[in-house]
């Protein structure tokens, strides 16, 4: 599974930082950081799904 | 101010502040959505009703059409000029609005509103004691808004600020003025304004700046210059008028859904894991807050044509139960996957205390939680609550019984 972070569209809501800290930190802003380099771990795939699932700003996307 | 004259027709006579449209409206919605979409009232000057997710969010993201330099639609009219506006970042637009907007960011960033999370759980569970000691002398009577829920948040932005937290009844007295019946009240002294409070606590600090957030205002600069004490003035304002009605809505909304539900306070209690979906579902279902636009360029959104200098309601709550936009979207269901809400609201002025309301309502539901092992409606009437007039939605009274409590912790 890919996942990709959209900076432009972030709003900096924090729903991904609190579903998956595993994935996205936040800066001192309190925009998401994608900590991973797109391909998630096997173990963090439904993680990586919920974070797409609750971005109210789309700005989250998995595929695969 | 004279008082609105009665309703003819919710479509296109709305008026958003009675009592009639309070404790109604998720029904009031719902036949927008199904009908309208977009209702319209002459009151107010000219004020549109977006119902739909698809609208509201457009709008919302659009800030070439829709200035924000009036947000709470008012008898009065504009309250500030774009792009600055009465009480930056609120009432700004692009570009001034990124400016101001990033001199707030990091005291609200997760991490640094995570720091006041121990200080919110001992507010919340002195609340609950001093509350089940008065409910354990009067068979259990006692009401969930007004000794708990309003009590959170004013005391959580006292510290913040700096601020006595015993001026608790007076913020609330102004920000009633400002939300819940905007320019319908008899005029006040200069000397008893929101303004003039806070006056007084900016020169304090001017003279003697402290690790609030005024001082930390107060020491701000924009391109190497101070900001001005409007900014300031403004800016704290907001800050006290956006953090208290509305968590306080959201913590009373989500317990008058506990008092009535006790298979999902149960639940709370007995599945910890359960409490982040919880939260963001109270927020879905009970979204307290409406924002508001002024156009800033003819548009037409949903068939509606709209002029400039129209007023523009943008109805979160209504958005967050569009089936359009959530699958169930009339069910509350506690463990939600997938729920994109726009509580917050969407694009650049997304709340910039969001992280800070949710901290307040899980913390307040955690300790509820943990407290409260039973509870009700003191009244299963529709009208046993009264939920505030205006853009902030909430229970302002809730009476319950309490039916069974548990050991509390020591406070540590």
């Amino acid at each position: 599974m890919k996942i990709n972070y959209d900076r432009s569209a972030c709003q900096g809501h924090n729903r991904c930082y609190l579903l998956a800290p595993e994935l996205f930190d936040v800066d001192d802003e309190g925009y998401a950081i994608l900590r991973i380099d797109g391909e998630v771990p096997a173990e963090l795939e439904e993680k990586a799904r919920l974070t797409a699932d609750n971005c109210p700003e789309y700005a989250i996307t998995v595929e695969g | 101010m004279a008082a609105h004259p009665p309703m003819t027709d919710w479509a296109t006579d709305f008026d958003h502040t009675t009592t009639e449209w309070a404790q109604n409206a998720p029904e009031i919605w719902e036949t927008f959505r199904d009908g309208c979409p977009v209702a319209h009232t002459d009151r107010f000057g000219g004020c549109w009703f977006p119902a739909r997710h698809g609208d509201v969010s457009a709008i919302a993201h659009d800030t070439e059409h829709f200035s924000s330099k009036s947000v709470v639609v008012n008898d009065l009219g504009f309250f500030g000029e774009a792009p600055v506006g009465f009480a930056p970042p609120i009432t700004s637009d692009p570009p001034f609005h990124g400016i101001a907007r990033r001199l707030l960011l990091a005291p609200f960033s997760p991490k640094a509103i995570a720091a006041l999370e121990p200080a919110t759980r001992r507010t919340c569970r002195t609340l609950i004691a001093e509350m089940l000691e008065r409910a354990a002398r009067s068979g259990g009577a006692a009401d969930a808004a007004v000794d708990y829920a309003q009590h959170i948040p004013v005391q959580v932005i006292a510290h913040l600020l700096g601020l006595p937290e015993g001026d608790g009844d007076k913020f609330r007295q102004f920000i009633h003025r400002i939300l819940e019946a905007p320019g319908q009240v008899t005029p006040v002294s200069p000397d008893d304004t929101l303004v003039a409070y806070l006056q007084q606590f900016i020169a304090e600090r001017r003279a003697d700046p402290g690790d609030d957030l005024i001082s930390h205002l107060t020491r701000a600069e924009v391109a190497g210059v101070p900001l001005g004490d409007d900014h300031v003035e403004g800016t704290v304002a907001l800050l006290l008028i956006a953090g208290i009605d509305t968590t306080w809505s959201a913590i009373g909304a989500s317990l008058w859904h506990l008092a009535q539900h006790p298979g999902h306070l149960a639940r709370l209690r007995d599945e910890p894991g359960l409490m982040p979906f919880a939260v963001e579902e109270f927020l879905r279902f009970y979204a307290p807050v409406t924002m508001a636009r002024v156009v800033a360029e003819d548009i037409t959104i949903g068939g509606a044509e709209m002029k400039v200098d129209d007023w523009v309601l943008l109805p979160f709550p209504s958005a967050n139960r569009d089936p359009e936009a959530f699958e169930q979207a009339d069910e509350f269901v506690i463990d939600r996957r997938r729920n994109r809400h726009a509580a917050f609201g969407l694009g650049i002025h997304r709340c910039l205390g969001s992280n800070l309301a949710r901290m307040e309502l899980r913390v307040a539901l955690e300790e509820w939680v943990a407290a409260v092992a039973a509870f009700e409606l003191a009244d299963e009437g529709p009208d046993s609550v009264r939920w505030s007039t205006g853009q902030v939605r909430g229970p302002r009274e809730l009476p319950i019984r309490v039916l069974e409590t548990l050991p509390m912790e020591e406070t540590k």
